[in-house]
């Protein structure tokens, strides 16, 4: 069963973060990469990313057939989206224990996605 | 607060229902047999179908079922074959009227379903699905009621006082999750175990707390919550009996259903336990209780619900309310502080300490609590029993009428009502 983990946090979480430290944030990158390629390793991940910061974020709104281009995220949010990975794996509980070894701090949501394959 | 987070708030001012019902010796049974099968039933037809949701819908389908035919037809000799019969019918009706499942179907028709003792263990599997933590703990509360207990959905609906379509779409909505999302239908191991039981345990003691505290002795219900409760903990105690904190709750629940026929007079008002006639107090179950906390505790891993048992086995040992060992209860409560620091812990703590120190020492410790507490009617409660103690009364007159502000239980709202009127 596939499952979208999405890695968050707080406007803090993510000012806190880019102001880190040139040693501290490579220790960061290296913890979070290294629970990437492990989960990798045990095919449990099929893809994911890290995201720019909410700066770096355009919104496109299709309302009535039009599309309007805005700056920055869709909502004015408090809890931010750093970045996500596809899984693969048996159940919600595998699913969740990966996302209990999220080392990145923050929040991890885990949500389902949707099998289109017996349509 | 246990009671607040099931709606409850939704019926406040509603004046309690009277349920015409009363227990007969039919639906006592009726209720002894569906708690005994409904877990059973539905953990045999989740194995076979591998449908929760389907499998949950047909039992609670078959309970319906029975209670219309049975008060008419009387309870057949082997019911759990009956209701097993029921659903599985229903589950071929319902898998009929779509091809995909025509190897479901023939599976059904061939298969030889008994709810056999063996399969006690599936039942563990149910319970910690319906309290698995993905679910909210209002759904967790109805569906471990419906799937392990055999409730139907107006018995909760009536228990919690909210209206049956509300529960009924809780259900739904949770059994729901429970396909999308892949909630799998498994006892948690190795690490995953101590945190899922926590989980456990704390819907179990939120369902008797809701059933305790909701108690007066004017609604008859069908079903009891609290000792629904009781019985849900003891058949957890006896699939996972190695578990000293399982049996630490069922003693703690069985210790203060004990005390039942001694918390309402005779015009049905709430008696506190200092001024309960200790005579009434169920002694063969709080032998019982005393027994279940003495096996807990030689499994020498002490735990929340084994403390708290442990005060509830000292009230019900002591002879009087003076007489009680207020220093132990004292240490205790420390003990459980260690554990979890939760300013209600405290308050109950300071109450111990008046009668150990004094009401002086006490009302220090309580109004400490102050910010914490501010919104809780027992803090205002215990401050204004404080205050009386000390000499004070326009000072405790003031906080027990904030007790009754905050107050939305009926019996502890009508005792207050009485201390104000003396």
């Amino acid at each position: 069963m596939k499952y979208v983990l999405m890695f968050g946090g707080t406007a803090e979480d993510q000012e806190a973060w880019e102001k880190l430290p040139k040693d501290q944030l490579a220790a960061a990158y290296e913890r979070t990469g290294k629970w990437f390629e492990e989960h990798g390793r045990a095919g449990r991940i099929i893809g994911g990313e890290e995201l720019q910061g909410p700066n770096s974020s355009t919104t496109v709104r299709i309302k009535s057939g039009k599309a309007i281009v805005t700056d920055g995220p869709f909502i004015e949010a408090k809890e931010i989206i750093g970045g996500f990975a596809i899984v693969e794996v048996k159940d919600l509980d595998e699913a969740l224990a990966m996302a209990k070894t999220w080392p990145g701090g923050g929040w991890v949501e885990v949500r389902p996605v949707v099998d289109h394959s017996n349509d | 607060m246990a009671r607040r987070w099931l709606g409850r708030s939704a019926t406040r001012g509603r004046p309690l229902e009277r349920l015409t019902k009363t227990h007969t010796a039919t639906e006592a049974t009726v209720v002894a047999v569906f708690r005994e099968e409904a877990g059973r039933l539905t953990a045999a037809l989740v194995r076979v179908l591998g449908d929760f949701d389907l499998a949950e819908e047909v039992v609670q389908d078959s309970l319906v079922a029975a209670l219309e035919k049975w008060p008419e037809q009387g309870i057949p000799d082997k019911p759990g074959a009956w209701l097993m019969t029921a659903a599985r019918r229903r589950a071929i009706d319902i898998l009929r009227r779509d091809k995909r499942y025509r190897e479901k179907v023939a599976l059904l028709e061939r298969s030889n379903l008994k709810p056999e003792p063996a399969e006690a263990d599936d039942r563990l599997r149910l319970i910690f699905t319906c309290c698995h933590p993905a679910l909210s703990p209002e759904a967790q509360v109805a569906l471990t009621l419906r799937a392990v207990a055999g409730f139907t959905t107006a018995e909760i609906a009536s228990a919690f006082l909210v209206a049956e379509a509300a529960i009924a779409q809780r259900i739904v909505r949770a059994k729901r999750k429970i396909v999308a999302a892949n909630i799998p239908y498994r006892v948690p191991e190795g690490d995953e175990l101590p945190l899922r039981l926590d989980a456990v345990l704390t819907v179990l003691y939120l369902m008797f707390n809701e059933g305790y505290l909701s108690r007066s002795a004017q609604v008859a219900m069908r079903r009891d919550l609290a000792e629904d409760a009781l019985w849900l903990t003891s058949l957890l105690a006896t699939l996972m009996p190695d578990q000293p904190e399982v049996l630490g709750l069922q003693a703690l629940m069985k210790l203060n259903l004990a005390r039942s026929r001694a918390r309402f007079d005779a015009a049905g008002e709430m008696v506190l336990l200092a001024d309960q006639d200790r005579k009434l107090w169920d002694r063969a179950a709080i032998v019982e209780g005393i027994a279940l906390l003495d096996r807990a505790g030689a499994m020498k891993a002490p735990g929340p619900y084994q403390l708290q048992a442990a005060i509830a086995a000292l009230h019900a040992e002591a002879s009087s309310w003076a007489a009680t060992d207020w220093h132990q209860i004292v240490a205790l409560y420390d003990a459980l502080l260690r554990l979890v620091d939760s300013p209600v812990v405290r308050l109950n703590r300071a109450v111990a300490v008046s009668h150990f120190v004094g009401p002086d020492v006490a009302l220090g410790e309580v109004n400490d609590l102050a910010i914490a507490l501010s919104g809780y009617h027992l803090f205002h409660s215990t401050r204004a029993e404080l205050l009386d103690q000390l000499g004070e009364p326009i000072l405790a007159r003031e906080a027990r009428r904030r007790a009754l502000d905050l107050c939305q239980n009926p019996a502890e709202r009508s005792l207050l009502e009485r201390k104000l009127a003396r």
